[in-house]
């Protein structure tokens, strides 16, 4: 009997430790209140905007702009602490994880799409994302219709895939696709040859290149295949919390303190290399800041 | 988990249109079109690499056995090396650094290099199962069939392999099944394989769970059916009175 009842005691304290999942009705806010903690979702290698310093620690220009956000919900709340905790995610876990109130802020590289915001909310756009190609210096690449025949790389698990393939049928070009398992694999296939270009997000294309044995030897070029906002990342149907979030970050792009900071990510040599990734805020980018706005990347699309 | 979305098979895989037959035409494909692609790849690749591992784990378990010692050594080496070193690493050895040292196989399909690495990796576990299956004989067969005048082949060909490998089904459709999970890995280079087709796939269309279940259930399906054909062998050649019919 006493088995069963460490069992019982077990799958109780299971599911307390689910109750804030399912409280979401409170809010984020009341939840960040009660607990004085707030889980701030991070990723290991998004280039400059979150990313990995070793030792559990996190940083890149979205990181910092969250931590600007939590600061002010402290001082909104009128907490004297406030304990922020990072948990790593992955491209395949992040959704799952917001909405199950493992994290309550993500702060990566998510794009905002129309499917996504079936499934969670988006803080105004800070970050506007161009997918373009990367080819050898001397390889005389400088657009995508020379790609035809060509072996051309993207990481799997990504929307660059998808585009790609519109891209192969709109302009009658016919390539074949390899897939890295992640975005260094990837690089590694272009470097090693085994791909004549890689169609990625410039921004991680750029920090790739920038960490490369030899940054001269590769090139960004061609035309920008695709644009998308990358966001900050929160549960859906929590106004309050939203509306939090977004005030804060109006407040940077207003001031004009968001392009200092990005200039900080971007801009200057970073750690733990100490590299500069070299990728000054695109038009769009700047469109983003002057105009906030949570609008998908359809909205995009249609421009 | 009442929203299901199973119609998430039939959508294009460009724009995501439902397409009524489920099957694309014209150029145009589906997600089930590319999920039944890429099983394809995952039972090439399984069939391929245990085409590979049987002949080569044969080899080098019966190796292990022979009287010549610089034979047993080559087999036992063999045998270490490939189970020593893990899956995935081997899979980019012979992607990223053999190529890199014999020019020659950068023109190599990659989907050869996987056949390679997946049945050389399952070979060294084959062959340790034929050295136990020899070694479980009794040794006067071998010293009988050499007192006979059997030659050191003819004795291996007429009295212990046929025994050895009835002994050995088990653990060997064991490994065969094996061979098939392990298959799975083949997507880190870019072979378009079930698992590379459900990590995209699922991004794609943000429809996980029922991605994720119907490739459960083509893994389960290959490997269960390779389950049944080596269940069959075993029972078809089964000789009443040998050790291997033991049981029944």
């Amino acid at each position: 009997m006493k088995a069963i009842g460490i069992i019982a005691a077990a799958v109780m304290a299971a599911s307390v430790s689910t109750l804030p999942a399912l409280a979401q009705d409170a809010g984020t806010l009341k939840k960040i209140k009660d607990s004085g903690s707030v889980t701030m979702g991070v990723r290991e290698s998004s280039g400059g905007l979150s990313f990995t310093v070793g030792d559990g620690k996190f940083a890149g220009f979205h990181v910092e702009l969250c931590q600007h956000v939590l600061a002010d919900i402290q001082k909104q709340l009128g907490m004297a602490k406030l304990d922020v905790k990072y948990q790593p995610v992955t491209s395949q876990n992040r959704i799952p994880l917001t909405q199950n109130g493992t994290i309550d802020i993500e702060c990566g590289s998510t794009t905002n799409n129309a499917a996504r915001q079936k499934d969670v909310a988006f803080a105004v756009t800070t970050f506007v994302e161009e997918v373009r190609i990367a080819a050898k210096a001397n390889s005389g690449i400088t657009s995508i219709a020379q790609l035809n025949g060509r072996n051309v790389a993207t990481t799997t698990g990504t929307t660059s895939v998808q585009l790609l393939r519109k891209h192969e049928r709109g302009a009658g070009i016919d390539f074949k696709e390899v897939f890295g398992k992640d975005h260094a694999d990837s690089f590694l296939l272009l470097e090693s040859g085994r791909a004549d270009a890689f169609v990625m997000d410039a921004q991680i294309l750029a920090g790739l290149v920038a960490k490369s044995k030899n940054p001269a030897d590769f090139k960004i070029v061609g035309e920008v295949l695709n644009v998308e906002p990358i966001n900050i990342m929160m549960r859906r149907d929590d106004p309050a919390f939203k509306k939090a979030v977004d005030d804060s970050l109006i407040k940077l792009m207003k001031s004009g303190e968001i392009a200092r900071i990005y200039d900080k990510w971007f801009m200057q040599p970073i750690p733990p290399a100490n590299v500069r990734i070299g990728l000054p805020a695109s038009e769009a980018t700047k469109a983003a800041w002057a105009n906030p706005n949570d609008k998908p990347a359809e909205d995009y699309a249609k421009k | 988990m009442a929203n299901w979305d199973w119609q998430v098979f039939c959508k294009n895989t460009i724009d995501g249109e439902v397409i009524t037959s489920c099957f694309g035409s014209g150029g145009d494909i589906t997600y089930l079109d590319w999920m039944l692609s890429a099983w394809g790849w995952t039972v090439s690749v399984a069939l391929l690499s245990l085409a590979v591992a049987l002949v080569f784990g044969s080899l080098m378990g019966i190796l292990r056995t022979t009287p010549n010692r610089g034979l047993v050594l080559l087999g036992n080496a063999w045998t270490e090396l490939f189970r020593n070193i893990p899956l995935l690493v081997q899979i980019m050895l012979w992607y990223h650094v053999v190529p890199a040292l014999i020019p020659p196989l950068k023109g190599v399909p990659s989907f050869l290099l996987v056949v390679a690495a997946l049945g050389l990796f399952t070979s060294a576990r084959i062959s340790e199962q034929v050295r136990a299956g020899i070694q479980s004989l009794p040794r006067g067969q071998r010293m009988a069939a050499l007192a006979v005048g059997f030659t050191l082949p003819q004795t291996y060909r007429y009295v212990l392999l046929p025994m050895a490998f009835r002994i050995i089904i088990p653990p060997l459709t064991s490994e065969s099944m094996n061979i098939v999970k392990n298959s799975s890995v083949a997507f880190a280079v870019s072979i378009s394989e079930l698992t590379l087709f459900a990590l995209q796939a699922q991004e794609e269309t943000s429809r996980g769970i029922e991605i994720y279940l119907a490739v459960t259930a083509l893994y389960f399906v290959s490997a269960f059916a390779i389950n049944r054909v080596l269940h069959f062998i075993e029972e078809r050649f089964r000789v009443p009175g040998l050790i291997a019919a033991g049981g029944k």
